[in-house]
């Protein structure tokens, strides 16, 4: 009993030579989520390929039409209109999503007395299924509703707005709801950033007089500029899979004529009952990832330099 | 902070808290309302005159409600234990245990990241109708088992555990079974808290794939089966609103309890998108 063998063990631990399991302990610590990554990852979008190319239909299989779904696609009006009404989407929520949040984060970042209530509180529309929403928006929103209520009431307008039957009311009425929805969400991610100001800076600049505007853009934001890059990102890609708001506050119609479509609604509307088309689908889904992976790419990107800035 | 500052803080705090709330408690409010009381006027009293349960009462006694909530518990049930169990084993065998094609696994975990759902639902689809699993609710609750996500949470958790505790073990003889039971796990419970959270109000609130799945009525979803009520019963706001509160109050609950591991993985920078 000269030498046990644990004395050996550590160094080669630390050399990284030895390694202390069976060879086979990790396969099967992964091998359930590594199943899962490849039947409910990897597969469909190999089969989401496969698929563009054929008819196929709900519940039956399809035969290989080559380039048909594709060529259907750049003749569909609705799918214009769902592209339109992306782009639309975009353009209002970003620049929306990226500064409201932001001044929420800035504002529930002090720590006063019951602030943990208000982060809280702030984030409740976040849980909230946006069926859930998008029903009491539906509610406020309609011809008898309360916004409108409340309008004729101070006079602003005499006939009420049609909010959930008009083509851009509807869509807009929308963007308001997932603005409204993402709030908390950004400005959770902000408060994260936030931690990462350096403090001293605000501090030496309220000794030079500095009012909180200038600080805020002087430093706070500089502070979480690529936090901002990262959110606007975000938004971009969750207005283009945008789905359940536009879907239950024009009851599944899609608005006036269907042109309130998103894409996502679109894939959707193919994928069952007698108009179902899995084949048309699964093109559509093709186009969605080809919009969304470039800001998505950019956004693995932004996480590398991220790691690597800090 | 001198006192016009904080008057100002609490004062738009308050706003903020209008604009985020408010329109819950209108909701809240309305499902309490009895049926005498106006819930159509334009601008309604926001306090129920004579609060009572009676809406929710009708709701389950009349609409199956219960029975889609017991279907959304059954779907949480399966992807919380699921991701629990599967996310937790996965995310510690890349982050502690070193063997021959774990990079490549965990590049191959990363690189689903960048694939919003939505873009393999069809194909998703496909594969659960070849299971012979269209319209269940093992079907709604099968691809979300594991989350890709959330094995690389719990892998950033178990990678922030010091190295020396290991080697430590391994000294006194632990294998990988014993590392993993006694010092991985009692050091991943805030990232753990954190992911079944996000797996049960993932899995209660997700509407476009039990949507696409299921079609028999009996089967459905919460969501699924409200906006499916919501179509149908629009004209009683009551009904609908006691409706929309069952399907909101327990996220709420969830959320609530868990809420302090949540917020202490922002404040220490850890949640990043």
């Amino acid at each position: 009993m000269i030498s046990r063998p644990a004395d050996r063990a550590v160094p080669a631990a630390r050399r990284g030579g030895i390694v202390h399991q069976r060879w086979f302990t990790p396969w099967v610590l992964i091998a359930p989520a590594a199943a899962w990554l490849l039947i409910f990852s990897i597969w469909p979008v190999i089969n989401t390929i496969i698929l563009s190319f054929t008819n196929a239909k709900p519940l039956s299989g399809g035969r290989f039409t080559g380039l048909q779904n594709f060529e259907r696609a750049l003749n569909d009006d609705q799918l214009a209109d769902a592209l339109l009404n992306s782009v639309v989407y975009m353009v209002v929520c970003v620049p929306l999503l990226t500064f409201l949040p932001l001044l929420l984060a800035v504002l529930v970042e002090k720590r006063l007395p019951g602030i943990t209530f208000f982060r809280t509180a702030f984030y409740t529309p976040v849980i909230a299924s946006a069926v859930v929403v998008a029903i009491i928006w539906s509610w406020m929103l309609n011809e008898q509703g309360m916004l409108n209520g409340l309008l004729q009431q101070f006079r602003v307008i005499q006939e009420p707005l049609p909010f959930l039957t008009d083509r851009w009311l509807l869509l807009f009425s929308a963007i308001s709801l997932t603005v409204w929805k993402g709030l908390g969400y950004y400005m959770i991610i902000y408060l994260s950033a936030l931690g990462n100001v350096r403090r001293d800076l605000h501090e030496a600049a309220a000794v030079d007089g500095a009012g909180p505007i200038r600080r805020f853009f002087h430093i706070t934001v500089p502070g979480v500029r690529n936090t901002m890059l990262l959110v606007s990102v975000l938004i971009s890609v969750n207005a283009l899979r945008v789905f359940s708001e536009l879907y239950v506050l024009s009851n599944g119609t899609g608005g006036p004529g269907g042109r309130d479509m998103s894409v996502v609604m679109l894939i959707q509307l193919y994928s069952r009952g007698f108009t179902g088309h899995l084949g048309y689908a699964s093109a559509l889904s093709l186009l969605l990832l080809v919009i969304t992976i470039g800001p998505m790419l950019l956004l693995t990107r932004l996480g590398r330099d991220d790691r690597k800035g800090t | 902070m001198p006192a016009r500052e904080k008057i100002l803080r609490y004062g738009l705090l308050l706003l903020v808290l209008l604009i985020t709330v408010g329109p819950f408690l209108l909701q809240l409010s309305t499902s309490l309302k009895s049926a005498d009381e106006d819930v159509f006027t334009a601008t309604p009293q926001f306090l129920p005159s004579k609060p009572t349960l009676d809406n929710y009462v009708t709701v389950m006694e009349t609409l199956p409600v219960l029975k889609y909530a017991r279907n959304s518990l059954i779907v949480a049930f399966l992807v919380v234990t699921g991701n629990a169990i599967g996310a937790t084993l996965a995310g510690y065998a890349l982050a502690r245990l070193r063997f021959r094609g774990g990079k490549l696994v965990l590049g191959a975990f990363v690189a689903t990241l960048v694939l919003p759902e939505e873009v393999t639902i069809i194909s998703k689809l496909v594969t659960i109708q070849s299971m012979g699993l269209s319209d269940t609710l093992l079907g709604v609750a099968l691809p979300d088992i594991i989350g890709m996500l959330n094995v690389l949470l719990m892998r950033t958790a178990f990678a922030a555990i010091p190295k020396e505790m290991d080697e430590a073990a391994i000294v006194d003889g632990a294998n990988a079974w014993q590392r993993f039971l006694r010092i991985g796990l009692p050091n991943v419970r805030g990232m753990l808290s954190v992911i079944t959270i996000f797996a049960f109000i993932g899995a209660w609130d997700n509407f476009l794939w039990p949507l696409i799945v299921l079609t028999d009525p009996e089967n459905l979803t919460l969501t699924v089966g409200l906006n499916y009520l919501n179509g149908t019963f629009s004209a009683n706001p009551r009904l609908i609103t006691a409706g929309t509160m069952i399907a909101f109050i327990p996220v709420v609950i969830v959320f609530a309890t868990l809420q302090r591991f949540f917020f202490r993985g922002v404040e220490e920078g850890a949640i990043k998108g």
